[in-house]
Parts: C-alpha cells; structure tokens; sequence
C-alpha cells in the first residue's frame, strides 16, 4: 500500500516535469490564442473594456480631476462701504475662483461655513481705509478646513488676487509699481501653463490601463476552472508556458491597442503635448502591459474563483493605482512607510514615464531606470504566475 | 414570508464568508487600506526636494538661501547647482520639484535699493504639487523681503499693502488626515457594499443556481432583500468600525451627532446596494460585474470631491457628481466629523440618496424577473 502510494507519486512528478518543461509549440500557442480571441469577439464586454471604457476613463480624469479652482462659493464680510473694499470685492469677483456672496455682519456668513454653502470668507474690517491710508490693513481670511486641499488652494488662490488688486491700485494712482523689494519670476518647465489637464492625462493612462488589464485577465483563468473547461485543457498535451502565452498574447493586442488609443485621444482630443518619441511610448507601455496583465492573470491563477478573483480586481485595481502613484498626491509628501511601499507597486513607475514623455520629452535618466524597474515587476509576477499554474487536477 | 427572506440571508451570509479567500476579501483590505491612503491623500508637500542655484557672491543672497535650508519639513533634499546644465539635470531627473535661481547681482541690486529679480523654476509634470510648492517659496521669499524692508532705511518707498490673515475653521491646523479619512470612510465603505453585491446574482447566473431561486417561492422582490440585507449588514459594520478607527487611532474628533451619521451611512448604503444590485442583475456573466463595478467605482471616486473639489469639475460632466452618492456622503462624513452641523444643514446632503436608492432598488428588482430570457 505504502509502495504503491510512493510509486503514484512518483510518475506524478514525472508527469508534472514533463509538463513543466518550457516547450513552446507554435501551433498550440496560437490555436489557443485564436480560441481566446473568439471569447473576446463574442462577450461584446471584452471590447468595451478595451476600447470605450478607457476613453469614457479619460474623459472623467480630464474634466473631473482638476485643481484649477472653479467657481468656489466664498463670502465677503464689508463692515464699512468705501472705495477700498469696492475695489478688492470687485477683484474677487472678477477672478474666475470665486462666486462671491456679499454681507455686512460677519454673523451672516460665517453659519454658511458650518456645510460648505461657501468654503471661504474674506473680513474686510471696519477700519480698512483708515489703516491703509497709514500703511498695511489686515485682512482677514477665514477658511473651512473640512477639506484640507480645497483650503489650501483656496488660500493660495486668494492670495493671488489679493496681491493683484494691490499692483493695480499702484498703477492707478500714479505710485511706482512695487510689490516689494525682491521681484519672484516663475517658470514652469515642461508645461508652461501650469495645466493641471496635461499633468493629470499622461498619468492618468497609467491608472487607465492598470484597470483595463486587471478586468481583462483576473478572470481568465478562474473562469476556465469555474465553467471546468480546464479540465479539457488539461486533458490535452498543453504545457504551462502554452496556456499561458495563450492567455497573454491576445489581452496584450488588445491592451496595446487600448492604449495607444487612449494616448492618441489624449494628444488630439484633450490637446496633451507629446515630445518624447512614440516608439519609446509603444515600449514603455509593453512593458507595462506586461506587468498589469500578469497581475490580473495571477490574480486569477491563485484564487481560481470568479467571485474572488473580482474582488481582488476591484480592490486592487483602481485606489491603490489612483492614490498611490502620484497621480494627484505627491509622493514625496507622504509619510516613509508609505513611501517605501509605493516602491513596490508599480503604477508609480509608469506615471512617471508616460508625463516625462508626454510632456518633457526622451529623458532617458528617467525612462531608463522606471523602465528596468517595470521589467523586475513583469519577471516577478510572471515567474509567480507560472509557479502558481497547475495543469493537474487535486 | 419573513422565514423564506430569513433563509436566503442566512444563506447570503454564508456565501459571503464560508470560504476564507471571500471572508478575507470583504474584512481586512478596506481597513488596511483606511490605513493607507489617508496618509497619502494630501495636496500638502513634503519631503520635497528644492535645487538652489546662487550665482550671487554676497551674504544677501547666502541668508535668503539660508531660509530654504531650515525648512527640512517641506524641502528635507537640497541640491545645490552649479550651473544652468545642473539645474536642468536636477528637474529633468525629477530629483528636484523646484530650484530658485538667485541671479549675479542679488546682493549689491537689494542694498542699493534696486529690486533683483529671484527665479523660481517648477516642474510642471507634477503640476500640483509644484503650484503648492510656488506658494511656499513665494512666501519665504516675501517674508525675507519684508524683514529687509524694516530694517531698510529707506521707508519711504514702502508701498501700502493689505496683509491677508487667515485663520482655518474646523481643522485649525490643516491637519491633511482630519479630511482624508472621513473621505475614505465613505469610499471605503461604498467599495465593501459593492464588492458583495455586484457579484451575488451574476454569479448565481453563471453557476446556474439562479434558476432555482427563480423556481422556489421567493417573490422576486423577497430575492432582493435576501441580497440586499447581507451586503447591508457588513458595509454597516465595517463602516462603524471605521468611525472607530478614525476616533480612537487617528485621532480624529467627532463633533457631530453620531445619531445623524449612523442615519446618513444608513440612506446611503441603501443607494449603494442598490446599484450594486442592479449591476448585478444586469450583468450575464461575472466579467460584467466587474466591468460595472469599475464603470460606477472610477466616476463616483474621482467626481466626489475626494482629491480635487466638486466646484473644479469640468461643468459638462458636473451633473454625474449630482447624481453621485458617493459626493454626498464625502460630503456628509467631513461635515458630521469636524463641523457639527444642524440637521437642516445635512438633510439637502441626504435627501439626493432616497431618489438614487428607490430607483436603483425598484430596477433592480424589475431586472430580476425580466432578464430571464
């Protein structure tokens, strides 16, 4: 009995080593591809994954992400009428900011705070033209702190028109037009115009194809074990590195498809600068491609089920790629274990290649490094994948 | 009826967390990531590194460079540059967000009553970051020239200006986590309801146990309260146990009234559930689900006021965030945490969700019974 158990086991692993070897025929490869294909031609949501979701995606992050300031309701508190407090009321609601919301007790407005029915308030104080004839007035700046970064840019937007009204009055009056003693020149390299739009789509495409590759692939293989269709394959004389590159050549066509889809939309549509070389993007994006696609393939090998191969899609595809690449939250700002840990998550990489080549260029002590780095990733996960593949049955 | 409803919760509850990958799945991630992302979710910056490129010889120009030195919280790398090729070097690398470039003639220009022209150069691939960043610089720079200004003898030529004061409501140190994780909170709890809800039909479909329940004697709209109340009951828990979280180890007060959160949390789970129910049942295979899943998650994060203010939205798009239940319970969380609002203050946040919960639940329940085909 013992002796038996030892012998089964053994041609068990005859078995499995004869399958494992890394042959590669050409014919199965791409009968399998043709069968995948099929599947993906045939589930009409294969091709919206692939072709309308990434650019309904693009549009979202286009239109939806911006921090351009745009018409936030503030309040302005005018205790006492004078030329002064026309002039600055009449800058703040010249600027394209802010909805201004005018009172003369401050007790009006400041209730509205309490619930974001205005996120500012700008006290212009009962002694304003006095003070100002004598020197500087203060004025105060109230701001709800219930969101931090709109209070921030909130202050940083005031600030500016502030400072504006203040060198206008100059000109007006015949004064020396003098904001202070040192003057501040900003320049900003690589997008001049400080469009947050063309900072926010190259990076965005990392987070759009992060998702687009996850959706695709993390049920692949669950599904073939789920509907036992696997046990057909593994019935056949297929090997691991068949099924796999079976699995994987037919996603990648339609990802790299996908992608430079949603990078040409971005460049045309949304008016994205392009400087670095399109050959360099159609690299960089492979790789990537590879490393997204096998982790929805690993994903999908490990759980072997639907229902959790889908949650795990929907946990790790999109926050962790939105929050963590520093697509909108710098990640310099971020506490060091959380640092470290973006090290290991890949989108962080792609971000930074696809803006320095969007927007700066073939900056090759950039794409470089960021490329060999999405390459480790890529050999990682494949080489768990292929681990994790099991063409036996338990 | 009550029996048959009861039986197919039990039975949900048990799809939910016999098997440990599923059970895992639902608990733990969405406390990790609570954990997680509510550090990173900050425009504030940090860490950052300033390149200094001073042509200037003078003790002026070394003092104003002094200044950026000893602020390590924001700038904790200096780069010195030697040379216009440096200074590209370092923003190409992205070693740098910024440099200043202190022109030749600084010092001599400021003490002979010139004003000298400092440039700020930024990277704009991190756009965001580096316009916060010229504000910082913008205001060490000013605060120097103010200083040199009263000691300056010549006063005279003090231009009169207005000296903006400001003063933070409700988070009085613009503390980042104070907004994040009330945010999360929202989020995170929209993705649990989700996870288990935009899968239960599509996958009874796929399996074919659907049929089944379609032949027994539930009512369809029994099948949906069936499903409907376990993916209720755990998004609920979960989100108090972040409430939690955020009380006892972020430190976050709670200065509303937690009667009227738990109300609020309640409307809006419903709404959730809803959708992922009707996704669900919109769905013929699991692929779908997902696709759904992503297709509501992506918009409803991104147009929720998250990361970027509602007010910024591009205005064609900005009716998707009116009908974003997501915006409103963002919205409603950083109110009840920080604010302590009135409840007519809250209510016009929580009215927009019954609309969005009876008509996701009422389809859902319709879709039940008219897929079949």
């Amino acid at each position: 009995m013992d002796q038996d158990h030892s012998v089964s086991l053994q041609t068990d692993a005859a078995y499995q080593s004869r399958r494992t070897r890394g042959r590669i025929r050409l014919r199965c490869v791409l009968a399998l591809t043709r069968k995948e294909a099929y599947q993906i031609f045939r589930d009409p949501s294969s091709l919206i994954i692939a072709f309308v979701l990434p650019n309904i995606l693009l549009l979202l992050f286009g239109w939806g992400i911006s921090l351009d300031l745009g018409y936030i309701p503030i309040g302005v508190v005018v205790e006492n009428r004078s030329a002064d407090t026309n002039r600055i009321v009449a800058a703040l609601r010249g600027s394209p900011y802010f909805m201004v919301r005018e009172a003369e007790h401050r007790k009006e407005l400041e209730s509205l705070l309490v619930g974001g029915r205005i996120k500012g308030l700008v006290v212009l104080s009962q002694d304003l033209s006095a003070r100002l004839n004598v020197g500087s007035a203060p004025v105060q700046v109230l701001v709800a702190g219930s969101d931090a970064n709109t209070a921030e840019l909130i202050v940083a937007y005031m600030e500016t028109v502030l400072q504006k009204d203040r060198l206008h009055w100059a000109e007006e009056e015949g004064r020396p037009l003098r904001s202070g003693i040192i003057n501040i020149e900003g320049r900003v390299w690589y997008n001049p115009n400080m469009d947050s739009r063309s900072a926010i789509l190259p990076g965005s495409i990392a987070v759009i194809m992060t998702l687009i590759g996850t959706i695709l692939t993390s049920l692949v293989v669950a599904r073939e074990w789920e509907r036992g269709t696997m046990e057909a394959l593994l019935a056949s004389s297929i090997t691991r590195a068949e099924f796999l590159l079976g699995k994987f050549i037919p996603y990648f066509a339609l990802g790299l498809t996908a992608m430079m889809l949603v990078a040409i939309v971005s460049v045309v549509v949304f008016a994205v600068p392009f400087r670095g070389s399109w050959a360099v993007l159609v690299g960089v994006s492979a790789v990537y491609l590879t490393v997204a696609l096998g982790l929805g393939l690993f994903i999908s090998t490990a759980t072997r089920d639907q229902f959790v191969a889908t949650q795990a899609a929907l946990i790790v595809g999109y926050l962790p790629s939105f929050i963590l690449s520093g697509l909108v939250f710098e990640i310099d700002s971020m506490p060091l274990p959380i640092r470290v840990l973006t090290h290991v998550l890949p989108p962080r990489y792609f971000v930074s290649a696809l803006r320095t080549l969007f927007l700066a260029g073939n900056i090759w002590d950039v794409i470089i490094p960021d490329t060999l780095i999405l390459c480790i990733f890529a050999a990682v996960l494949w080489n768990l994948t292929i681990r994790k593949t099991r063409l036996t049955l338990e | 009826m009550f029996e048959r409803i009861r039986r197919l919760v039990i039975k949900e509850f048990l799809a939910i967390f016999r098997d440990p990958a599923s059970r895992m799945v639902v608990t733990i991630p969405p406390l990790v990531q609570l954990l997680v992302f509510s550090f990173a979710a900050t425009l504030e910056v940090r860490n950052a590194g300033l390149g200094i490129y001073n042509e200037d010889g003078g003790l002026l120009g070394r003092e104003l460079v002094a200044r950026f030195c000893s602020v390590p919280v924001t700038f904790s790398r200096i780069v010195p540059c030697e040379s216009l090729d440096d200074v590209r070097e370092a923003l190409d690398t992205q070693r740098v967000l910024a440099v200043v470039h202190v022109p030749q003639d600084f010092s001599r220009e400021l003490q002979s009553g010139q004003t000298p022209t400092v440039q700020v150069l930024l990277d704009g691939r991190r756009s965001n970051a580096a316009m916060v960043v010229q504000g910082y610089i913008g205001r060490i720079i000013a605060q120097f020239a103010q200083e040199r200004m009263t000691t300056n003898e010549n006063r005279r030529t003090r231009s009169l200006q207005l000296v903006s004061v400001t003063r933070v409501w409700f988070n009085e140190n613009l503390h980042p986590l104070w907004s994040s994780v009330p945010a999360l909170l929202g989020i995170l709890t929209n993705l649990v309801a989700l996870l288990v809800t935009s899968l239960s039909v599509a996958r009874e479909r796929e399996l074919g146990t659907f049929d089944q329940l379609l032949v027994s004697p539930l009512r369809p709209g029994e099948i949906l309260v069936g499903k409907a109340v376990p993916a209720f009951v755990v998004a609920y828990v979960e989100g108090g146990l972040m409430v939690a979280v955020a009380v006892t180890i972020f430190g976050i007060p709670f200065r509303g009234s937690l009667l009227l959160l738990a109300a609020a949390l309640f409307v809006f789970l419903l709404a959730i559930v809803g959708i992922g129910l009707w996704i669900s049942s919109l769905a013929a295979t699991q692929q779908q689900a997902l696709l759904g899943s992503f297709t509501y998650m992506v918009p409803a994060v991104l147009l929720s006021g998250f990361a970027t203010p509602v007010e910024n939205i591009h205005p064609a798009i900005r009716w998707i965030s009116d009908i974003d239940p997501l915006r409103y319970m963002v919205a409603i969380n950083r109110m009840m945490f920080l604010e302590n609002p009135t409840p007519d203050v809250v209510l016009p946040y929580v009215w927009p969700l019954i609309p969005i919960a009876v008509f996701t639940l009422v389809s859902a329940a319709w879709l039940f019974r008219h897929r079949l085909e």
